[in-house]
């Protein structure tokens, strides 16, 4: 398999953050509970048989399968799963706050998360919240299990194995890691006391940054599955019988945030001026085909909850007219920040076009990745293109970053979306809180729908594009599922004839 | 002044030239790593948020900011990082989470091995390219020379490099994948260098000698036409020049062969500025070449730095320009030592 493999820093599920060692571990660990394989949103047992919740959402009681085994051979136990998440909670690395955020801290952690058998887990949440918001957490990577014993074995002074899990997996996945040479490749071996087990026996992960070089390796066969091909490239193999495609839709968003510390920016004509503007349907026929489709919610299509209403299109005279009302005089200049890697540059360069259109100067200011996000979180911003994927697998993920913000001032305790655009709405705040407390899942999907609504109709952010992930085959093979986050994505299934 | 004086004064002049030139190194790298520090801070990137996330609380932030140092002042950042290269530390990359010796001694010798491969080719092609237009200066091989060389200088190298992995693998089948090595043998070569040809040499696996040599030919061929084209043109410039000296038409006149003319006694006199020249293009492509390593997924140092320099990791960023101004310096001092060696005049 071809792909970039260069932000691969620790294969440790308790700091684990990004997009392909994320991937990995999702195949060499297992969680108490996952998603449903053919529909995320739905959740099933994995090494949980079953499960109790309070209906105050104060207890969680897990009823482990009694045949899952780690890679070594061990069973996997309750006391693994305690220690798993509790270690978690003690490192506090990148995505600790995803099992921190219902209360656990290191010194109730043992008390709270404890094993009352080797078969029987208690969840004891401080801040009690919505059953389905905490299973989603616990089957985020943060929450998969370790071996307990083979960590601690090599863990050194306090680290709880920190360093050992940076480069091994300690998992009872399908696969586990047995090679890994940064920046060029990872192999995966099947784990051969897996309950149904993987078909392929190894997997090897090919760092080949270039998608041409990786069209060209399928080509010859040298690779059977390139995964970061280019929509131009994907179309050119679309119409070829010799390969396939297999896609899923990502929870990951694209959107241009407005600064709502511009004066021009904070106007609720011109906010939806900017909304009436763009062209959501050309860019993703034109410039996206396959990869990116029309998303206006912040809440992309496959996360629970997900509203699909389009209330925006391209209306450049309508546009023109909100903008008049608001007595911005043509030609007025507003600048717009930018990652210059792909879609991103090509997007913005159409949104200053249509931007133009409707009587406002953009500016486009490229920059990296990384420096585009740092000065978003500087605030120095007027209109940005970002974007946002969501870390666990719940609404309030994305609900939390683009409508909560209940301190604007420099020392915020949340600086996420709505912070960096100095965006505060105390009633769309309060929503997102209420609904990320409410304990009846009913009723916290239909507030999201509500959150979604409101929030398309006055937030200051244009909602454009979520990402389909989309991986070529080659002839013969089959099998490989993508997920709706890095983690999620199987390749248990692969075969190749 | 006798004989023996005039000697031992030759000596220590000598000596005392080298002395200096070792001298000033550390005052030379000490510079370089100090305007690299002040470009580095002046970036605006944020490396403490790449590592906390999103999500951090702000005592979180701030705690990752005072063990990386970042929450000290600019002088002392500095001061504090050359203490530790003074015991052989050169940190932790941010990014990575490795030492930075770790990352440079992955990532150094496959930059090592393509720039000599690269080098090798452009001198085997370059210099007898930048004789032969200098001997028919005017003529249709002269022309012929300037065209490739303004080839090699003028295609972007990721073009080159994109073109020659279509032709050569793709179509024709002629050449490997991308990498250093194929799948088959990955790990299967002992990483002594971390230079696959050499290290399959030495651990007797001729048949992953093969493989990584092959591997090794297009990416070197690439960056070798770049080089070639330098070289060539030089060459022919230097020569050009030797050829119209007093000594080779006194030498043409006595009827000596063309050829004797041409290597005996004109290239000796050409080959001592062309140390510099190829010094100076083996440190450029030590330096690593960024495209070249992307399109062939070769595990460089040109892509370790600009990633690391793009994501504000200074220890990275730092250690990284320490060995590379080390080689420019060294090989600069290498071409000087040359210089002294094979041209009388200097002495």
């Amino acid at each position: 398999m071809a792909r970039r493999l260069d932000d691969i820093t620790s294969f440790d599920p308790a700091e684990s953050y990004e997009f392909s060692n994320n991937e990995i571990d999702g195949n060499c660990y297992r969680r108490l509970v996952a998603p449903d394989p053919d529909d995320a949103r739905r959740l099933m047992g994995d090494v949980a048989a079953a499960w109790e919740a309070a209906p105050d959402g104060s207890r969680f009681t897990f009823h482990l399968k009694p045949d899952v085994t780690f890679a070594t051979g061990r069973p996997v136990t309750a006391a693994d799963a305690a220690f798993s998440l509790a270690r978690v909670v003690r490192l506090d690395r990148a995505p600790g706050f995803i099992i921190r955020q219902f209360g656990w801290t290191a010194d109730n952690v043992d008390r709270l998360i404890r094993a009352e058998d080797a078969r029987t887990l208690v969840l004891d949440v401080p801040r009690p919240a919505a059953a389905g918001y905490v299973l989603h957490c616990l089957s985020a990577n943060a929450g998969s299990i370790v071996d307990r014993d083979t960590v601690l074995a090599h863990a050194t002074g306090d680290d709880l194995g920190r360093g050992w899990l940076a480069r091994h997996t300690e998992g009872a996945g399908p696969y586990r890691l047995t090679a890994f040479e940064a920046s060029d490749h990872v192999t995966l071996e099947r784990n051969p006391h897996a309950a149904g087990p993987a078909r392929m026996a190894r997997i090897v992960l090919r760092h080949v940054p270039d998608p041409s070089a990786q069209r060209l390796l399928l080509a010859r066969g040298d690779v059977d599955i390139a995964r970061d091909l280019t929509a131009d490239q994907l179309a050119g193999l679309a119409g070829d019988p010799r390969f396939s495609l297999v896609s899923a839709a990502q929870a990951t968003s694209l959107y241009v945030a407005m600064n709502q510390a511009h004066p021009l920016l904070r106007a609720p004509d011109v906010i939806a001026a900017l909304k009436w503007a763009v062209d959501y349907d050309g860019i993703a026929a034109w410039l996206t085909p396959r990869t990116w489709d029309v998303c206006q919610s912040f809440l992309p299509s496959c996360l629970p909850g997900a509203i699909s209403d389009r209330p925006y299109r391209h209306d450049p005279d309508r546009a023109r007219a909100l903008l008049a009302r608001a007595g911005v005089a043509p030609g007025t200049p507003v600048t717009l920040d930018f990652a210059t890697a792909a879609p991103s540059a090509d997007i913005a360069q159409v949104i200053q076009a249509n931007l133009a259109a409707i009587g406002l100067a953009v500016t486009l200011i490229p920059g990296d990745q990384r420096q585009v996000i740092t000065r978003t979180r500087a605030r120095r911003h007027q209109l940005a293109l970002m974007g946002w994927g969501a870390d666990y697998f719940d609404p309030n993920s994305n609900a939390q970053a683009f409508c909560e913000n209940p301190d604007d001032g420099e020392d915020g305790p949340l600086k996420i979306i709505a912070w960096r655009s100095h965006y505060r709405d105390p009633a769309i705040d309060a929503a997102s809180r209420a609904a990320g407390r409410e304990t009846d899942e009913a009723r916290r999907m239909a507030d999201y729908a509500t959150l979604q609504r409101r929030f398309m109709a006055t937030a200051p952010f244009v909602m454009l594009l979520q990402q389909n992930a989309v991986a070529a085959l080659g002839p013969g093979v089959a099998g490989l599922r993508l997920g709706a986050l890095p983690d999620f994505t199987r390749y248990g299934t692969i075969t190749r004839h | 002044m006798d004989r023996a004086a005039r000697g031992e004064a030759r000596v220590s002049g000598r000596l005392s030239g080298i002395g200096g030139r070792i001298a000033s190194v550390p005052v030379t790298l000490f510079g370089l790593l100090l305007v690299t520090f002040l470009i580095g801070h002046a970036l605006p990137t944020d490396p403490v948020l790449a590592i906390v996330g999103d999500h951090a609380p702000p005592e979180v932030v701030a705690r990752t900011r005072a063990a990386l140092g970042l929450d000290q002042p600019l002088w002392m950042q500095f001061a504090t990082w050359l203490r530790h290269l003074m015991h052989g530390d050169l940190g932790r990359s941010v990014m990575t989470q490795r030492p930075v010796l770790t990352d440079i001694a992955r990532f150094f010798p496959p930059t090592l091995e393509l720039a000599t491969a690269a080098l090798l080719l452009a001198l085997a092609a370059g210099v007898p390219l930048g004789v032969l237009a200098a001997a028919r200066a005017g003529r249709w091989p002269d022309r012929i020379v300037r065209v490739i060389a303004l080839f090699g200088q003028s295609v972007p190298v990721f073009v080159l490099a994109l073109l020659f992995l279509l032709l050569f693998y793709a179509r024709l089948g002629w050449a490997p994948g991308t990498g250093q090595i194929g799948v088959v043998f990955d790990g299967t070569v002992p990483r002594r260098t971390g230079m696959l040809v050499l290290d399959a040499a030495l651990a007797g696996d001729w048949a992953a000698w093969r493989d990584a040599l092959a591997h090794l030919a297009l990416p070197a061929l690439v960056l070798g036409i770049y080089t070639l084209g330098i070289i060539a043109r030089m060459t022919r410039g230097f020569m050009l020049d030797a050829l119209a000296s007093d000594y080779v038409t006194a030498a043409q006149a006595r009827g000596i062969p063309r050829r004797r003319v041409l290597w005996r006694h004109a290239f000796p006199n050409v080959a001592v500025p062309l140390i510099t020249v190829v010094a100076l293009a083996y440190a450029g492509l030590l330096e690593g070449a960024v495209l070249t390593e992307t399109v062939f997924s070769w595990p460089g140092l040109g892509l370790y730095f600009s990633v690391s320099l793009l994501s504000a990791d200074m220890n990275a960023v730092l250690g990284a320009t320490l060995v590379v101004g080390a080689v420019y310096v060294g090989l600069n001092l290498l071409a000087d030592l040359a210089y002294r060696l094979f041209d009388p005049r200097v002495r």
